[in-house]
């Protein structure tokens, strides 16, 4: 069997769990395998009514006082246990902050390999994956050895499906025992962010300023035009290593990803590491001085020109024909 | 406080990444190198720690001869000292990373005592592993937080704070432990040049683990297909704002 661990937060479904079954349900039907699907602690039991029309083969719902929240080696320790019981052939869960972790820990526990973010699976001997590295810029193509395979899958590569329920998943009950330093680190309080207005990840437009901005005020007229068409305001690393603007509004590799429907990226030169952050948006306007700047390749629209002469420009006319 | 901070070196890619023939590597011939963003953030963090609470740092890396510039680098910025794990240039898979790096963690602590953090990056920039420091934690038998964005040290515990979707989540861990940070916990200064030539005289140890084999067994690497997109300029300077308006309006993004 391959057992799928879901992704909740204290009872609301990850999204991104349903891709990871998708995915899994395809790679077990290649295998002749069964897909199992684990949720973890007692509030994620009503979250087994909508895996029934995703396609999995039985539920395991593990029960333990000290994992109803979110602790990461104790998630990690009962799939530990439940993959003794169950001798899997694979454990996968979704490529994010948690899944990630939690197959880490599974791997060290079992002394295995683990393959983070895998966009292809290719069971055989030898077992073949490929993975995103550079944040996906760059595919590698692997042999995970060790039994069973550990890995985790990587973001929107595949969509999620309902599918006709042939049968009526079975739900099992598992009550694993746990060593109290498993249960040691876990989330012990949380703080809600206060609600903002329009962020990174839902304005329509992302209006992004890199280098070519030049210092922090230089933000600005990018601010103006964010606020006369309801917008947000975004950077590169170079922005937010120059203290330009605060590591929130980096858009990359190793901050925010973003998917607009339009993208105007200003003073950017488009390294890799951040097309990585934009990939996701519809359309892509490049405003930049240097006509060969890399990034007007990646782009749908380009306007040569100073970015300040163009914004103001721009804002001009929005305030001139509205 | 005695912190040890584990840190990657990475090239430092622009717009274009060109493979070598067996596509085994990034051609980095034109490219010069760089600590990983995290663990470039690992370092700071480490170093203002002990700017307050006082103690030592020492960075440590696992890699090919030419990593010392990083181990040089992090020391410009103010670490102490430094283990460079060299290897043949090969690249390791994260198990064998973490084994060889906690090979060397036991025999320093059983030479100069215990360290109470290790500081990590929460994943290389290049491999994407999301492992080495969790696995490090185990073979310790030392509690674990990754994904971290804002560290205190309270009593004997860190208390490292996650940012999620909806907010932040705390975690509490008593030292010590290992922590694992992500850009965003603070912005790394840049190394003055006091740093730099004081660096030169700080103590580099040289070990040289032996690879145990990969268990994750890079073949090759490929770009991702291309999307093949074709730009269409709208003009040049202020003049082309007409038509930049025009695109706002048929894509329905303005309000009107």
């Amino acid at each position: 069997m391959i057992l799928g661990l879901v992704e909740h937060d204290r009872g609301t479904l990850e999204e991104i769990s349903l891709q990871m079954i998708a995915f899994g349900r395809d790679v077990a039907a290649h295998m002749d395998l069964p897909f199992t699907a684990v949720l973890m602690g007692e509030p994620a039991r009503p979250l087994a009514d909508t895996l029934r029309a995703h396609g999995v083969s039985s539920i395991v719902l593990v029960r333990h006082d000290g994992l109803d929240e979110y602790a990461p080696a104790g998630w990690a320790a009962a799939l530990g246990r439940l993959m003794e019981e169950k001798q899997p052939r694979m454990v996968m869960a979704a490529g994010t902050d948690r899944g990630n972790e939690v197959m880490a820990h599974v791997a060290a526990r079992a002394d295995l390999p683990m393959a983070a973010n895998c966009s292809e699976i290719h069971p055989g001997d030898p077992f073949e994956v490929t993975r995103l590295r550079w944040g996906s810029s760059l595919l590698e193509e692997a042999v995970l050895k060790g039994d069973p395979k550990l890995v985790t899958v990587a973001p929107d590569v595949f969509t999620p499906g309902e599918v006709p329920a042939t049968e009526d998943p079975v739900l099992e009950e598992f009550s694993p025992a746990l060593d109290e330093a498993d249960l040691l680190v876990r989330v012990v309080r949380r703080e809600e962010a206060a609600a903002e207005g329009i962020t990174l990840k839902t304005a329509p437009v992302v209006i992004g300023g890199g280098r070519g901005v030049g210092s922090a005020e230089g933000y600005a007229v990018l601010e103006e035009l964010a606020a006369l068409i309801g917008g947000a305001v975004g950077g590169s690393r170079i922005a937010t290593n120059n203290g330009w603007r605060p590591h929130s509004d980096q858009i990359g590799l190793t901050g925010s990803r973003i998917a607009p429907e339009l993208y105007i990226a200003c003073g950017i030169s488009g390294a890799i590491q951040h097309l990585v952050g934009c990939k996701g948006a519809k359309r892509i306007l490049v405003i930049n001085n240097d006509p060969e700047a890399p990034f007007f390749f990646k782009a749908d629209y380009g306007v040569v020109g100073d970015l300040h002469e163009v914004l103001s420009a721009i804002i001009e006319e929005i305030k001139k024909t509205t | 406080m005695n912190i040890l901070v584990c840190i990657k070196r990475v090239p430092d890619i622009g717009a274009k990444v060109e493979l070598t023939e067996d596509r085994r590597a990034i051609v980095t011939r034109n490219l010069g190198f760089t600590i990983s963003p995290h663990e470039e953030c690992a370092v700071e963090e480490g170093i203002q720690r002990i700017e307050k609470d006082g103690g030592d740092t020492t960075v440590l890396t696992l890699g090919p001869d030419g990593a010392e510039e990083q181990i040089r680098d992090s020391l410009a910025r103010g670490v102490e000292r430094g283990i460079l794990l060299e290897t043949g240039g090969n690249e390791w898979d994260a198990m064998e990373t973490a084994q060889a790096i906690v090979e060397a963690i036991r025999a320093r602590q059983e030479a100069a005592g215990d360290y109470d953090l290790f500081l990590f990056g929460n994943e290389a920039a290049d491999t994407g592993d999301f492992q080495v420091a969790v696995r490090v934690a185990h073979a310790l038998g030392l509690p674990c937080v990754t994904g971290v964005k804002a560290l205190e040290i309270e009593g004997g515990k860190a208390v490292a704070r996650r940012e999620i979707e909806s907010g932040w989540e705390i975690y509490e861990a008593p030292l010590p432990a290992v922590i694992a940070v992500k850009e965003g916990i603070n912005l790394p200064r840049y190394p003055s040049l006091r740093g730099t030539m004081k660096a030169k005289k700080k103590p580099v140890d040289r070990l040289h683990p032996s690879a145990t084999g990969a268990t994750l067994e890079m073949q090759r690497l490929r770009h991702p297909p291309e999307q093949g997109k074709q730009v269409e300029m709208l003009g040049k300077g202020a003049g082309a704002a007409p038509r930049v308006v025009e695109l706002l309006k048929s894509l329905e993004v303005m309000p009107s």
